[in-house]
């Protein structure tokens, strides 16, 4: 109950700066917080990724292996996303089976790096319809302050890119870098009345869970989209967010380019 | 936490682009449609006896069943909310709805799908109106054909009318595929699987007219200006099946008149 409490007056506070037109912490409407990447952390992975996106981190980890692969496909590398929400990261979070919003993360992320085709899966064929390389995509929320979706999705990527294929471990010839060729970026904002909120913090979020992701590629085409949460969305404020998100988007993959 | 970490995504979101497959042919879609066509679209309201509401719908191949049970007691009764009605909406597959047997229960598509589908009724149910109560919304699968989260959505709107459920406005949903370079309405199989992006929207329409989006999801490649033609595009579908839906709900109630007197 302490927690609704706290929840109604921060909501408050937020609805009322923005009244103003400014948000609590200072930000403009479509500025997203400091990010910081570090990849390589975790040796036993293929590839591993923190990001710190404000104070909300989250751990990806790459793990490799050979696999079938799907039928209608026989030729190309399985990706598979899976995200968990442990309790260490938020007192939200429960232990147990995946609910939907972890699963809903999971495949939004999936969602980005598959459609940009951001792993070329053709070059993980090791024998066609026998097998090829899977990669999963392990997502690890550490600390949850708002966002989780857009620091994932830019922690998997940054993962991918520094992801070696053990090919030598699994006696497949020798290690090569993971072919990625595109740089998905999901932006997620909290829509608020007639404004939007890019990338919201987790007191932002007291107003409800009314946000919208679009990830977009380095071309700056749309690859995925998924409007999450209880709310209606009027098409005047869909068109903006889709053109914020694509110009932010172009922003954030700076950032790539330096791993 | 077994097993279900490790599910694959099934290959449905897993597409081919094979160059080879052509599914635009001489200005026509491989089932002779026009871009902006809809599949032949069939509603029936009221075809259950034990639900408070139900609907059956064919879009196309698709053959889809909606109920609706409430607003009634909320078990497990911890989920009850004081102020408000809980709303649930569970989207199922046959096991038999599709070419390859699919297991049985909820897999994580599914999940995701009750998800964003209940979340785009949310603010339109008057929930406010039943404290403490449930309504819950069950869409089953019979046979599927791309789409069937937008057949269904469109079957459990007309179900929640035919139990009386008091709502702000009414549910539409139709979904835009990009195939061959070119944008089509309410694709089909093929294009689904074959095809370069689909974008399923739902709409609130009140009073005639489409006030906001309710839902939508995208996976694929579409340029910012191509996205903005496809809502378009799905606002002019999404009249059509309106339409529909208000014809099924006019003749189950002109059907209740008749039995009167």
């Amino acid at each position: 109950m302490g927690e609704e409490i706290l929840m109604d007056i921060k909501k408050d506070y937020v609805l009322s700066k923005l009244r103003d037109g400014e948000r609590i912490d200072g930000r403009k409407l479509d500025e997203i917080r400091s990010i910081e990447i570090e990849t390589n952390i975790i040796s036993k992975a293929e590839g591993s990724a923190l990001v710190k996106l404000g104070d909300t981190q989250v751990l990806v980890g790459i793990k490799m292996q050979p696999g079938e692969p799907f039928p209608d496909v026989p030729d190309r590398g399985v990706i598979i996303t899976n995200a968990e929400l442990v309790p260490l990261a938020s007192p939200t979070f429960e232990a147990g089976p995946p609910d939907e919003t972890s699963i809903e993360l999971a495949r939004v992320v999936d969602r980005g790096i598959r459609e940009s085709e951001a792993v070329d899966l053709t070059k993980l064929c090791v024998e066609e319809g026998e097998k090829v390389w899977m990669i999963f995509i392990d997502i690890h929320a550490l600390d949850d302050d708002g966002n989780l979706v857009d620091a994932s999705a830019l922690a998997a990527i940054s993962a991918l890119l520094n992801t070696t294929v053990p090919a030598e471990r699994f006696e497949l010839g020798d290690d090569f870098p993971l072919p990625v060729r595109n740089l998905p970026v999901a932006i997620t904002s909290l829509v608020v009345g007639d404004k939007f909120l890019v990338d919201p913090t987790r007191d932002e979020m007291s107003v409800g869970q009314r946000l919208i992701t679009i990830t977009s590629d380095k071309d700056d085409n749309i690859v995925a989209m998924q409007k999450s949460g209880s709310y209606l969305l009027s098409e005047q404020k869909f068109y903006e967010l889709i053109d914020v998100s694509v110009e932010k988007a172009r922003e954030v993959r700076e950032l790539l380019k330096d791993i | 936490m077994k097993g279900d970490e490790f599910e694959v995504d099934k290959p449905e979101e897993e597409k081919l682009r094979k160059d080879e497959i052509q599914l635009i042919i001489d200005g026509k879609r491989l089932d002779g449609r026009d871009f902006n066509e809809l599949r032949p679209i069939k509603i029936e309201a009221g075809v259950l006896k034990r639900a408070d509401g139900s609907c059956y719908l064919e879009m196309g191949r698709n053959k889809v069943v909606a109920a609706v049970y409430g607003p009634r007691e909320v078990h497990p009764r911890h989920l009850q909310e004081p102020s408000k009605a809980v709303i649930r909406y569970r989207y199922n597959m046959a096991p038999f709805s599709v070419e390859e047997r699919k297991r049985p229960g909820p897999d994580r598509r599914s999940v995701e799908i009750s998800k964003v589908s209940r979340e785009a009724y949310e603010p339109v149910i008057m929930k406010e109106l039943f404290p403490r109560s449930g309504i819950d919304i069950f869409v089953e699968v019979l046979q599927a054909d791309a789409g069937t989260r937008t057949a269904c959505l469109n079957a459990a709107t007309v179900a929640l009318v035919d139990a009386g459920i008091p709502m702000r406005g009414l549910i539409t949903s139709v979904a835009v595929a990009k195939v061959d370079g070119v944008l089509v309405l309410d694709p089909m199989k093929e294009e689904d699987n074959y095809g370069e992006a689909d974008v399923p929207f739902a709409f609130v329409i009140r009073n005639g007219k489409i006030e906001s989006i309710a839902l939508v999801q995208m996976d694929g490649k579409m340029t910012v200006e191509e996205m903005k033609k496809a809502l378009e595009m799905a606002k002019e579908g999404a009249m059509k099946i309106y339409n529909l839906q208000r014809e099924a709900i006019m003749k189950k109630y002109e059907a209740i008149e008749i039995e009167e007197e």
